[in-house]
């Protein structure tokens, strides 16, 4: 017999699971973000760092669970494409969204973008002068703050973050209800409540995330 | 009314296929789909041409025979119907109707509009049954089962097998289908012992038969023509959440 990883919704599973693992992060990741606002952005990037067990535990953890998401995810479209050969001269979708038939190329975008943003901020080779590692602030700690404000005061930067967040929320807006029916952890009288929220914590991280570009570059987030 | 068909015509499973125009006169609205194509096919059969090859047979909305996709909809525009059921009252004087087979790569086209589904009697063949020995007739009300399950389990007895599910999905997944049968037994005392062998050789005999994987789209509900629900998907999901232990061979 088939094992767990071979089988259809086994697989499923597996990326439901990494799927709600990575919204766990991106919601922690968010809230982290915002300490730009308050100018707590350094002192909360130096505390993490203070930490290194908890940092390399969570790379570990992250790294392993988006690589089982994309290899599976991958494999079930291409499996799903060869299932159908798609070619009625005439089709009406009555159910499936956007949003649901896309998830492929909304996941490719996020993908792309996380190798960008890593490049970006962890290993700080895009914009090598605004890195955080050659600058620091006058407590003496890398200047994150100083970084992120340089960055998205180019409109080119800002522009692919807020892209790559409408992916991530087409992603999430399908994501997030169909990850629960998969797991089963459903049924008829809380999916509808299940759908609604997922539209509206996608609708919510997204607002999240782009709202460090956008008052950056409108100019009301400056640095010193 | 008058009406242009745009209809799927393939000689057969190795030939390519393409849309032929054909024209439906004096079509009364009281007709059903099928009754309306018997008329073009009279037509054609006494000019000596070939006619429309269809599936039918109960023409009452049970036996899940009829099988086309009319306006890029499994079973046509109106829902919780099944071709032979719908009626020609649904469609205006001039109209112009596409008429296609379904499509997936587990159910090839035999001839023009007819597919071959014995992928979904595989399926079934792979757990989609009850094991008993056969004997004296039970008597009723041995095993009770609560007035819930047994509803739970109708409904997805409901499933007439057509495979309009199939033909809906992005994905040509036949879960709807699969969960169908295994919430209608898994549902039943007499179906819980054989539940966890069920899910897996029935999902697995699924991808065998070269259908795709379930990604909730939820065109499947959409294009039932007997309402069945993807809240069985998701029990279908949950029994195989019990039938396997990741650290064992499933389903033993
Ligand atoms: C890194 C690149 C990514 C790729 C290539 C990718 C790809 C995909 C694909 C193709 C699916 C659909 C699977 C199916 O149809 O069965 C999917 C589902 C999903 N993804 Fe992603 N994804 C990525 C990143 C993410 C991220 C960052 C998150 C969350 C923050 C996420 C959350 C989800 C969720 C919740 C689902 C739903 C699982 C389900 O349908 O049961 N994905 N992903
Ligand atoms: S012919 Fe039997 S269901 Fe339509």
């Amino acid at each position: 017999m088939q094992s767990f990883i071979n089988s259809s919704v086994g697989r499923k599973m597996l990326v439901a699971v990494t799927g709600q693992f990575m919204i766990l992060f991106i919601f922690v990741h968010v809230l982290g973000n915002s300490t730009v606002f308050f100018g707590g952005l350094n002192a909360y990037a130096a505390k993490l760092h203070s930490l290194p067990l908890l940092v390399w535990i969570t790379r570990i953890i992250m790294s392993t669970v988006i690589t089982v998401h994309v290899f599976f995810s991958i494999q079930l479209t291409l499996e799903n494409w060869k299932s159908n050969p798609g070619s009625y001269a005439v089709s009406k979708y009555q159910r499936s969204t956007f949003a649901s038939r896309n998830m492929i190329w909304t996941g490719a975008l996020i993908g792309t973008f996380l190798l960008f943003h890593l490049l970006h901020f962890t290993f700080q080779v895009i914009n090598p002068s605004f890195a955080a590692s050659a600058n620091m602030d006058a407590l003496g700690r890398p200047d994150v703050t100083f970084m992120v404000i340089s960055s998205f005061q180019h409109f080119i930067s800002s522009i692919i973050y807020i892209a790559a967040m409408i992916a991530l929320a087409l992603h999430l807006f399908h994501g997030i209800q169909s990850s629960f029916q998969t797991l089963g952890i459903n049924n008829e009288r809380s999916m509808p409540f299940i759908t609604k929220s997922g539209s509206v914590a996608s609708v919510i991280l997204f607002l999240g995330y782009i709202a460090i570009p956008v008052i950056i570059l409108l100019g009301l987030l400056k640095g010193q | 009314m008058n009406l242009t068909l745009y209809v799927w015509k393939q000689k057969s499973k190795d030939q390519p296929g393409e849309l032929v125009q054909y024209d439906a006169r004096n079509v009364s609205p009281d007709m059903s789909f099928l009754e309306m194509l018997d008329v073009v096919n009279e037509g054609l059969i006494r000019e000596n041409n070939e006619p429309i090859a269809f599936d039918h047979d109960c023409r009452e909305g049970i036996c899940g025979t009829c099988s086309q996709v009319i306006n890029g909809i499994p079973h046509g525009p109106q829902e919780r119907t099944t071709v032979c059921q719908l009626h020609m009252r649904n469609f205006k004087d001039g109209d112009t109707i596409y008429i296609e087979p379904w499509r997936a790569k587990a159910f090839p086209v035999i001839k023009d509009l007819i597919v071959d589904r014995s992928a979904f009697e595989s399926i079934i063949q792979s757990g989609g049954y009850v094991s008993v020995h056969t004997g004296g007739v039970p008597d009723a009300n041995a095993i009770p089962i609560p007035k819930e399950d047994a509803d739970i389990s109708m409904d997805a007895a409901e499933c007439i097998g057509c495979g309009a599910c199939v033909a809906a999905c992005p994905n040509g997944s036949a879960m709807l289908f699969t969960a169908a049968k295994i919430t209608n037994l898994a549902m039943l005392p007499q179906g819980k012992v054989e539940a966890k062998k069920r899910v897996c050789m029935m999902t697995e005999e699924m991808l065998n038969q070269g259908f795709g994987n379930c990604s909730n789209h939820y065109e499947c509900q959409a294009a039932c023509p007997k309402g069945i629900k993807v809240s069985f998907i998701a029990k279908l999901n949950r029994e195989f959440t019990k039938a396997v232990n990741i650290f064992s061979e499933p389903g033993e």
